[in-house]
């Protein structure tokens, strides 16, 4: 039913739909919205849910990591500087082979404090073994979830997923959305059956020393399983697509206007919804610009955008996120799917934007296209003050 | 596509403003994004929320910077920020405020309407909360919305006496504008 709904209440809404058996979270901007929703709804009995009330993030990671372990669906959600002090129990989920789902509601991170939308938090913790997907709307929001259920429980995967929406951008904003009925809901996402769980009946142990014997082998097998799942995703979004009628095509990339394009902005997010007024704008001057929006960031699909981007002759890589003394994170992966290639841009610049929530403009994005030239830059920040850098410090 | 920003201070309702007139335009079968920006992370410190409305669902995730229409929700904003900034050349500003504020100068198609929306708001809810009252006043003065429309809106929202109070408030407001203009 479409319904006029903001972000984090669409979310809250899909996490009851998928009756986990334990939900566990502790506040954070912008994170907020959905698990007080949440709360209140086990509270007023709509949820059966187990909500257990912690004393951190690390409480609620490992509350969820526990609750997964024991056979039954789970759910949280952070943010910023929770994801962080999360992150000991986020690898150890990867680790444990747990299908457990979680919202980050993308925030940069301190210092100085900043509560507003980049996506440093999540882009930091890319290799802890977490399967990350980046929704553009809060359509995609809401519909991710639902395939992060799928996908996590799939016994093929079984690896957590971490679903990506832009904080504030899209948990605070109001759309229209179409809520997922329940019965479609059921039909596309079964009971969770868990292959091994702790059972008293049945006692086994889980995470458990593995020693230079064995260690190397549980990290070849998540890298194996990230790898197949390029093609999982693309066959869940299919079966999504049968029950919701809404296409995600392989759910690895989007290409908008890339087919014959010269110019072509990488991003991920929302942003990439101003991206598109902007190639749009563009093209009814004539010009061939487009986008390419990565929508899975792990497994970053590779061999799919060689495939979308052999034939473009300059490619910016916008990045809401820094990796300090090194390329930014999207263009180190987008510098390295072409490499040693026969066909290749001739061109693979990388800009910084957005950062602590810097409103990222239509004009930011005209500033890029601009900025993409036969001359190649790396980390250009675009939209900085240049008043701010002035100061003279040991004076 | 039309455009929206709202000033206020965090805890005036802004976000309730954007909200209400987002699910209007809902009603009437538009695509809207109402989303808030806020400034410091407190109560009373200067924020923003905008709606963006078009027939089409809304990509563009920017703030609004050429609105084509202002609400101040708390005039003694109209100190130290340029509410008006970027409004467009036929734009319209909706202001809670009294009619002795000081108001800049405007360009030949601009139209500012000074709403006592507090005061009616005091008079129909009991609380200084101006919101509903404004969205009346904005429905008079742009055409955007239906004032029917608006009532199921506040029906939807509210319930109780503040549903009343608030209705009635919306009413007020629209028609405060409509003698305005009338006038």
């Amino acid at each position: 039913m479409k319904e006029f709904v903001e972000g984090s209440h669409a979310i809250a809404q899909i996490i009851k739909a998928c009756q986990p058996g334990v939900i566990s979270a502790y506040p954070i901007t912008p994170q907020t919205h959905i698990v007080e929703d949440l709360a209140q709804m086990v509270s007023n009995g709509e949820l059966g849910s187990q909500f257990v009330n912690v004393e951190s993030e690390h409480s609620a990671a490992s509350v969820v990591l526990g609750g997964s372990a024991t056979g039954v669906r789970v759910y949280t959600a952070t943010s910023s500087q929770g994801l962080f002090y999360m992150q000991e129990v986020v690898f150890n989920i990867a680790g444990m082979r747990l299908p457990v789902v979680m919202t980050c509601a993308n925030r940069a991170v301190s210092a100085p404090i900043n509560i507003w939308n980049d996506q440093q938090d999540s882009i930091s913790l890319r290799d802890s073994g977490w399967i990350q997907i980046y929704a553009e709307n809060n359509q995609e929001a809401v519909d991710f979830h639902l395939i992060a259920y799928r996908l996590a429980e799939d016994k093929r995967v079984m690896l957590p997923v971490m679903v990506c929406m832009d904080g504030f951008i899209l948990t605070h904003g109001m759309e229209t959305l179409d809520l997922p009925e329940q019965d479609k809901v059921d039909k596309f996402l079964p009971k969770y059956n868990p292959l091994y769980k702790l059972d008293p009946a049945d006692p086994i142990s889980m995470g458990l020393l593995a020693d230079p014997d064995y260690y190397m082998e549980t990290r070849f097998a998540i890298q194996e399983t990230m790898k197949s799942s390029i093609d999982y995703l693309s066959e869940i979004s299919g079966q999504f697509n049968a029950v919701f009628g809404r296409d995600y095509k392989d759910l690895l990339i989007e290409e908008y206007q890339t087919k014959d394009a010269e110019k072509v902005i990488v991003a991920m997010g929302s942003v990439c919804g101003t991206i598109k007024e902007v190639v749009d704008e563009q093209r009814s001057k004539g010009k061939k610009v487009g986008l390419l929006r990565i929508i899975a960031f792990r497994p970053f699909p590779y061999a799919r955008i060689y495939e979308a981007l052999k034939h473009v002759s300059k490619i910016a890589v916008l990045d809401k996120a820094v990796s300090l003394g090194a390329y930014a994170p999207i263009a180190v992966e987008m510098k390295a799917a072409f490499y040693g290639k026969k066909k290749a841009p001739q061109v693979i610049s990388s800009f910084v934007a957005g950062l602590g929530g810097r409103d990222i403009t239509l004009e930011s994005v005209r500033e890029i296209f601009r900025r993409l030239s036969a001359k190649e830059v790396n980390s250009d920040f675009i939209d900085l003050k240049p008043e701010l850098l002035k100061e003279e410090y040991g004076k | 596509m039309k455009e929206i920003r709202i000033h206020a201070r965090a805890g005036q309702g802004a976000i309730t403003t954007a909200t209400l007139l987002g699910f209007g335009y809902f009603n009437e079968g538009k695509f809207a994004y109402a989303f808030p920006n806020f400034g410091a992370a407190r109560m009373g410190a200067p924020m923003n929320a905008f709606v963006r409305v078009d027939s089409d669902p809304v990509r563009l995730r920017s703030q609004i910077y050429e609105p084509d229409y202002v609400i101040i929700v708390d005039p003694t904003l109209l100190r130290g920020f340029n509410c008006f900034s970027g409004l467009k050349e036929d734009g319209v500003a909706i202001i809670n405020g009294k009619d002795d504020i000081e108001l800049p100068k405007l360009k030949a198609k601009q139209k500012i309407f000074v709403v006592p929306a507090n005061e009616i708001a005091l008079k129909n809810i009991g609380r200084p909360l101006g919101n509903t009252a404004l969205i009346g006043a904005f429905a008079a003065a742009t055409g955007e919305l239906k004032l029917d429309n608006l009532i199921t809106v506040v029906k939807e929202r509210f319930s109780g006496k503040a549903q009343d109070g608030n209705i009635a408030a919306v009413k007020e407001g629209f028609d405060y504008v409509k003698n305005k203009l009338k006038g």
